[in-house]
């Protein structure tokens, strides 16, 4: 069990945020209501995607103050706690490409497909793009094809067509580029690596304990992270790390664990 | 080819193609991207909640978080006195195969489930955009007041309206939450059978909300009196148009006198006698 525990706990939380809010809708629960773009939690707590609100900002909205202090509560949150815990532990498209790299490393398609090269950087173009596109057209560009609000909207509301979105992400997460939609292109995970760039929550590697295994290596969604593996023993810096504990989960040797930084200690 | 006239790979040739690559690439995702937000912009027939703001203002404003069809679903008022449950919800959040609404907004089809104006508006305060502008249906007082709502207006097509035939149907008229308000009825003399009446219904459109009840009342195979948006519903007779009998808008034109008023177009600019015999050969 011990290696599947942070994978188990991911899910129990994406599943279960996803069953609160479809209650809120269905049952008129009051715990957390709303979607993902926006909620209320016990009807009082606004909480707010900040990317859905810089766009809006961006399109030339005037808006209402609890959208903007839900945007800060969570910009807070994962800024200085967090990090890009959202992706891994929040995001329900998570479990598409999640299960899209599981099938991958099942019939070995690395070692046989052809390379496609996209950049990791792209999310980063991408929110550009979204901005520039939600000023010309003046309403929230990501939100009209976003499949995480669109997933979230779905088990709320009904999926309809919408869930040929989601099946297009396992495919091309599957067929065209490894971890192609959380891993290269998709500018909300880009914003979460932003904002959690100096999140107090991060993975820490022991490289005494580590046995060059490469296991880690195997499963992390953002491989590139882990390039002290087996050489130092420091904390994953790069902000594209989303926290997801898989590293930890498949480590045999004690060389991964999360650790919370206490304020003004960088080792 | 001799090899010493391969163009050599520059770090300068380099960034300028990676430059272009990038800003090349940025821009055919662009392109592409702002052609699909514009088709993905809702019909203009499109029903919104109560107070929505303008539809260009309420797309850019709205997140599109459900809270007022969860506030609609799950409100305290309006329930059915037969089954002692809430009617069913108004506001359906747009899905990716809904035709003519953006995806994720709110809206509401009137045939479907009508607007059943609740007192508190439970929908409006939910919104924490300000897209759902609560302003807009709050009275001097400061409460809320249905009365505000505008989310359309209720046409009728006085061909298939079958109270315009001369049957007998009122079902419009008694569906209205503003009963003899909203919609009126208004009696003419029924010359064919020279001894009834035709009971016409004629909305009023500074009190009509939209709301849609009527439309789901109307007993026609598809309805005879349907909602749509006032921008839609309406024609514009523009301000010159004045209505000399009615003090207040004759106000409008104020102290203005005909002889000031000149029309100056490219024809003007030539004597009548001119203009019209240009062009013109007498042979």
């Amino acid at each position: 069990m011990s290696n599947i525990k942070y994978l188990i706990l991911r899910r129990i939380t994406q599943i279960g945020l996803l069953v609160l809010y479809f209650g809120a809708h269905a049952y008129g629960w009051k715990m957390l209501s709303g979607t993902i773009s926006s909620s209320s939690v016990l009807g009082t707590i606004p909480l707010s995607d900040p990317f859905a609100v810089l766009q809006m900002l961006a399109a030339g909205a005037s808006l209402g103050l609890d959208v903007i202090v839900g945007a800060i509560i969570v910009a807070l949150f994962y800024g200085i706690i967090g990090g890009r815990a959202f992706c891994s532990w929040v995001c329900p498209v998570n479990m598409v490409t999640d299960a899209a790299a599981w099938v991958r490393r099942k019939l070995l398609i690395d070692k046989i497909e052809r390379k496609v090269w996209v950049t990791r950087n792209a999310r980063y173009y991408m929110i550009a793009i979204a901005l520039v596109v939600s000023a010309v057209a003046g309403f929230a560009a990501f939100e009209i094809v976003s499949p995480i609000t669109i997933f979230n909207r779905g088990v709320i509301f009904g999926f309809g067509a919408g869930a040929g979105l989601l099946v297009a992400i396992f495919l091309l997460d599957l067929f065209v580029l490894k971890n192609g939609w959380c891993g290269h292109l998709c500018p909300l995970g880009g914003v979460h690596s932003l904002l959690g760039k100096y999140a107090l929550l991060s993975v820490k590697h022991n490289s005494d304990n580590c046995t060059l295994c490469m296991k880690c290596k195997d499963v992390c969604p953002e491989v590139q992270v882990l390039n002290m593996i087996g050489k130092r023993s420091e904390r994953v810096v790069q902000p594209e790390c989303t926290n997801c504990g898989r590293c930890i989960d498949v480590c045999d040797d004690d060389a991964l664990g999360f650790d919370i930084l206490a304020l003004g200690n960088t080792k | 080819m001799s090899t010493k006239n391969k163009p050599e790979i520059t770090a300068r040739r380099r960034f300028f193609t990676d430059a272009a690559h990038h800003a090349g690439l940025g821009l055919l995702g662009g392109l592409l991207w702002a052609g699909y937000a514009d088709k993905a912009r809702s019909s203009v027939l499109t029903l919104r909640p109560p107070a929505a703001l303008p539809e260009a203002d309420f797309l850019r404003t709205c997140i599109k978080c459900g809270l007022c069809a969860e506030a609609c679903r799950n409100r305290d008022s309006n329930i059915d006195k037969e089954t002692g449950k809430p009617r069913p919800e108004t506001l359906k959040m747009a899905r990716a195969d809904t035709d003519g609404v953006t995806v994720g907004t709110p809206y509401f089809v009137a045939r479907d489930v009508p607007c059943y104006m609740c007192d508190d508006i439970p929908c409006v305060p939910a919104c924490p955009t300000g897209a759902l502008d609560e302003a807009s249906v709050t009275n001097d007082e400061g409460e809320l007041d249905f009365r505000k709502m505008d989310m359309g207006l209720a046409v009728v097509d006085t061909n298939s309206c079958i109270a315009f035939w001369g049957l007998q149907c009122d079902l419009c008229y008694r569906a209205c939450p503003l009963m003899d308000e909203a919609i009126k009825l208004q009696y003419n003399r029924n010359p064919r059978t020279g001894k009834h009446a035709f009971l016409e219904p004629v909305v009023n459109k500074d009190v009509c909300t939209g709301c849609g009840l009527c439309e789901k009342a109307c007993p026609t195979e598809k309805a005879a009196i349907f909602v749509l948006p006032r921008e839609v519903a309406l024609g514009r007779p523009g301000s010159h148009y004045v209505k000399g009998w009615d003090k207040k808008d004759q106000q409008r034109v104020g102290e203005r006198k005909m002889e000031d008023i000149t029309t100056h177009d490219k024809r003007s600019e030539k004597k009548a006698a001119d203009y019209l015999n240009d062009g013109v050969s007498y042979e």
